[in-house]
């Protein structure tokens, strides 16, 4: 078995035309939803430890032993360190287009940065008084559809018509997101994306990365002169020419292939 | 001692009014692991009212389930009781002491001084990326304080580049010339950072400080 691990504000069922060429070649394929996405409780707070923690629980209740595990986006960052606490828990790891580098908005000085900076944390700080009361804007399945199109256009209208049957609910007024609407990233933070990197330099367990060359809005924007340097030892960085942030999804087939080529 | 209640998202905030006054209060935050009640012991002279703030998980405010917690949770929560109190001088003691450096950056004109004082939770976590530990389960999951903010709020990152950041606000926008004042005695790679800044006092005691921001 495996298990595959969704990216931030994403939900299992965007592997629901990957995973099943991966079950086709009879692996039992295991996703859930991350706290606060798709269909999985809202939570009080929500945080990276507790995500990790999160995962860790799911994958205990299913199995004991080591299992592959395939991982997009924010999915993948969070498996890198959790294979890092944990290596026991991950035989083989496959990392979707999660491997943040250190970029710096570029032609923005200094000043204007903390500027931006000192906006954000307010606009933050600002929503979490009002954060309770917040609810998802309702639309029709195509307008939401449409929303979504603009961090993802890339994909298909049909497809995205397709994960608002998945990842929202029909209320008496239209549909909304199930994403929790309490969630926003303040864009501020002590983190920094190299972690995620040195992360990646010390794991043990065989790797494979996958990174498409366009950029997308819901993308990291990392490159591969950004990757290789920190690559585990035996790891391998495969390049998607012409794809974005959602390679699973562009390339189900291509994709599937190489990741059951790497398992095997 | 009077207790307000403040919803933060789905957390319900103990505020805990330690002593009336007249003037601006002055706002004080616990260390990692004690409540409000461990600040009314604070020996402190000061005319404005005097309020004590019990973070997420912490003291009579709600645990919630299952963790998650963050320094900036904790900023947010400080944000909270301020826009109940209006301008204040904050007093903040170990992990406190680190949520008063960030609310004093974040709230820079409505924060008028914070100091900075010893307590359980003033180191915090590493200044780089550190080796992970596993932790599965916890005992008296649901009972302040929560355990999961204790596990999670004792090893949070605190780089320098990012604590200066919150200094060099409150500086730059409180028109203070020296809104922040550490009067603790161990100095963390973080504390350290933040003393070599520019309006930031150190080698004061709080209640010199403390008579310092009365004044403003």
């Amino acid at each position: 078995m495996l298990f595959c691990v969704h990216g931030g504000s994403d939900f299992a069922g965007t592997f629901d035309v990957f995973a099943p060429l991966l079950a086709a070649a009879g692996w039992r394929v295991v996703a859930w939803d991350h706290r606060g996405h798709g269909d999985s409780d809202h939570a009080a707070l929500y945080g990276w430890d507790a995500d990790i923690r999160d995962a860790l629980s799911v994958m205990s209740r299913v199995t004991s032993a080591p299992a592959p595990v395939v991982a997009h986006s924010k999915g993948g960052a969070l498996m890198m360190q959790l294979a890092d606490g944990s290596p026991y828990r991950i035989s083989r790891l496959v990392n979707i287009d999660g491997m943040p580098s250190k970029r710096r908005m570029p032609d923005v000085p200094d000043h204007d940065q903390s500027r931006l900076l000192a906006d954000s944390i307010a606009s933050w700080l600002d929503f979490r008084h009002v954060a309770g009361d917040s609810n998802r804007k309702p639309g029709t399945l195509a307008e939401l559809a449409q929303r979504r199109g603009k961090m993802n256009p890339r994909l298909s209208t049909e497809w995205l018509e397709y994960l608002v049957t998945i990842g929202a609910r029909q209320d008496e007024d239209g549909w909304r997101w199930k994403l929790d609407p309490t969630m926003r990233f303040g864009g501020f933070g002590p983190w920094r994306p190299e972690w995620a990197s040195l992360r990646m330099a010390a794991l043990t367990v065989p790797f494979l990365g996958l990174l498409g060359t366009s950029d997308e809005p819901m993308g990291w924007g990392a490159r591969a002169r950004d990757v290789r340097p920190f690559l585990p030892a035996g790891g391998r960085l495969e390049l998607l020419d012409g794809v974005g942030h959602f390679i699973h999804i562009e390339e189900p087939d291509l994709v599937a292939g190489m990741v059951l080529e790497f398992l095997s | 001692m009077t207790t307000v209640t403040l919803a933060h998202n789905r957390i319900s905030l103990a505020l805990h009014e330690v002593r009336p006054g007249t003037g601006r209060p002055l706002l004080l935050l616990h260390g990692l692991g004690e409540s409000a009640a461990s600040m009314t012991r604070l020996d402190v002279g000061w005319d404005g009212p005097v309020w004590a703030l019990d973070f997420t998980g912490h003291g009579d405010s709600t645990v919630p389930f299952g963790g998650g917690y963050s320094c900036e949770i904790l900023m947010a929560d400080a944000d909270i009781a301020l826009r109940e109190l209006g301008e204040a001088t904050v007093v903040g003691r170990g992990l406190g002491a680190y949520i008063a450096l960030l609310i004093a950056g974040a709230r820079s004109s409505i924060v008028r001084g914070a100091v900075l004082l010893d307590g359980p939770g003033l180191a915090g976590g590493a200044v780089h990326v550190t080796s992970n530990t596993e932790t599965t389960t916890v005992e008296r999951a649901g009972q302040a304080p929560d355990p999961w903010a204790l596990i999670e709020l004792s090893h949070d990152a605190r780089p320098p580049t990012y604590v200066t950041t919150f200094a060099r606000l409150a500086l730059n926008g409180s028109g203070i010339p020296d809104p922040i004042a550490v009067a603790c005695k161990v100095t963390p790679p973080w504390v350290e950072a933040i003393s070599a800044e520019p309006g930031v006092l150190t080698d004061i005691g709080l209640q010199e400080a403390l008579d310092i921001y009365a004044q403003i």
